[in-house]
C-alpha cells in the first residue's frame, strides 16, 4: 500500500436509528481490502462504541479512519460537554447515559474501556465545555 | 446445528432472513446490553436478547451473528425490521424467555 486511505463520516448526533452506520461502512471497506477477520471485528466494536458515544454524549461528531501500512487508525472528535473525569469514565460499568438511552440497551459503561480493549493504543483529549478527540490505533 | 433444524425443533417464527435458514450457528450468546453484546457475540454465534431495537440490527451484522433469537415473542419495531432485511440479518422470535431458550438449546446442541 503506497498511499494511505481515508475515510471520512459525519455522525450523526441522537440519531440512534442511523447510530453505528459509519462503523458497518468500514468494516465492509476493511473486508473489501482483504483484512484479517480479527483485526476488522476490533475495529468495528471500537468504532462502533465511539460514534455510539458521540451519538449519546456529544450530539455526533466526526468520524476519521485511516489505514497506512501500519496502522489503522480511527478519530473521533466531537465538540460535545467533554469528560470531566477520564479515570472514572474508564471504569467498566460507569455511564452518564439517560434512563431513556439505557431502555435502548445502551449505557452499559463499557464503551471506553471496550475501545481501550480492543485497540493498540487509545488517546482520549478531552475539555470540558470545549469537546473530545479520541485516537485509536490498530497495529497492523 | 443449522437454523432450519433449530427453528422445527423450537417451533420458532422467522422474523426475517427466510432465505438464510440454511446456516449453522456455533455457540450462543444470551444479553442485552450492546455493549457487552458487542464485545462477547463471536461470528456464526445465535444471539438470544428481548432487545427489539434498530441497534439490535446494527450489532447483529458488525459481529456477524448467524442470528439473532428475540425471546418473549418481543416484535422487532418495522424500522429494525426493514434494516434486518436490507443487511440480510436472520432474526427469529420465540415466546419462550430466555432462561428457557438456553436450556433448550443446551440440550439440542450437547
Amino acid at each position: 500500500m503506497s498511499e494511505p486511505i481515508n475515510f471520512h463520516f459525519n455522525v450523526d448526533g441522537e440519531n440512534f436509528s442511523s447510530a453505528g452506520e459509519a462503523s458497518v461502512v468500514v468494516k465492509k471497506k476493511l473486508r473489501q481490502l482483504g483484512f484479517p477477520p480479527d483485526v476488522i471485528r476490533r475495529v468495528s466494536i471500537a468504532m462502533y462504541e465511539g460514534e455510539i458515544n458521540m451519538v449519546i454524549h456529544a450530539n455526533g461528531g466526526d468520524a476519521d479512519v485511516t489505514v497506512d501500512d501500519e496502522f489503522i487508525t480511527i478519530v473521533l472528535k466531537d465538540t460535545g460537554p467533554g469528560i470531566p473525569d477520564v479515570s472514572l469514565a474508564m471504569q467498566e460499568g460507569y455511564s452518564t447515559a439517560r434512563e431513556s438511552i439505557r431502555a435502548l440497551g445502551f449505557g452499559a459503561g463499557m464503551g471506553l474501556p471496550n475501545m481501550k480493549k480492543y485497540t493498540d493504543s487509545m488517546e482520549i483529549d478531552t475539555t470540558v465545555g470545549v469537546g473530545t478527540t479520541i485516537t485509536m490505533k490498530i497495529a497492523l | 446445528m443449522k437454523l432450519s433444524e433449530l427453528c422445527e425443533k423450537l417451533s420458532l417464527t422467522v422474523v426475517a432472513g427466510e432465505n438464510n435458514l440454511d446456516t449453522a450457528f456455533d455457540g450462543v450468546y444470551a444479553g442485552d446490553l450492546l455493549s457487552r453484546a458487542m464485545s462477547h457475540v463471536e461470528a456464526e454465534n445465535l444471539w438470544i436478547t428481548i432487545m427489539s431495537n434498530i441497534n439490535v440490527i446494527a450489532v447483529a451484522s458488525l459481529t456477524e451473528a448467524a442470528a439473532v433469537l428475540l425471546a418473549e415473542d418481543v416484535e422487532l419495531i418495522p424500522e429494525a425490521l426493514d434494516a434486518a432485511r436490507e443487511k440480510e440479518i436472520t432474526v427469529l422470535s420465540s415466546p419462550l424467555t430466555v432462561y428457557e431458550l438456553c436450556v433448550k438449546i443446551g440440550e439440542l446442541v450437547s
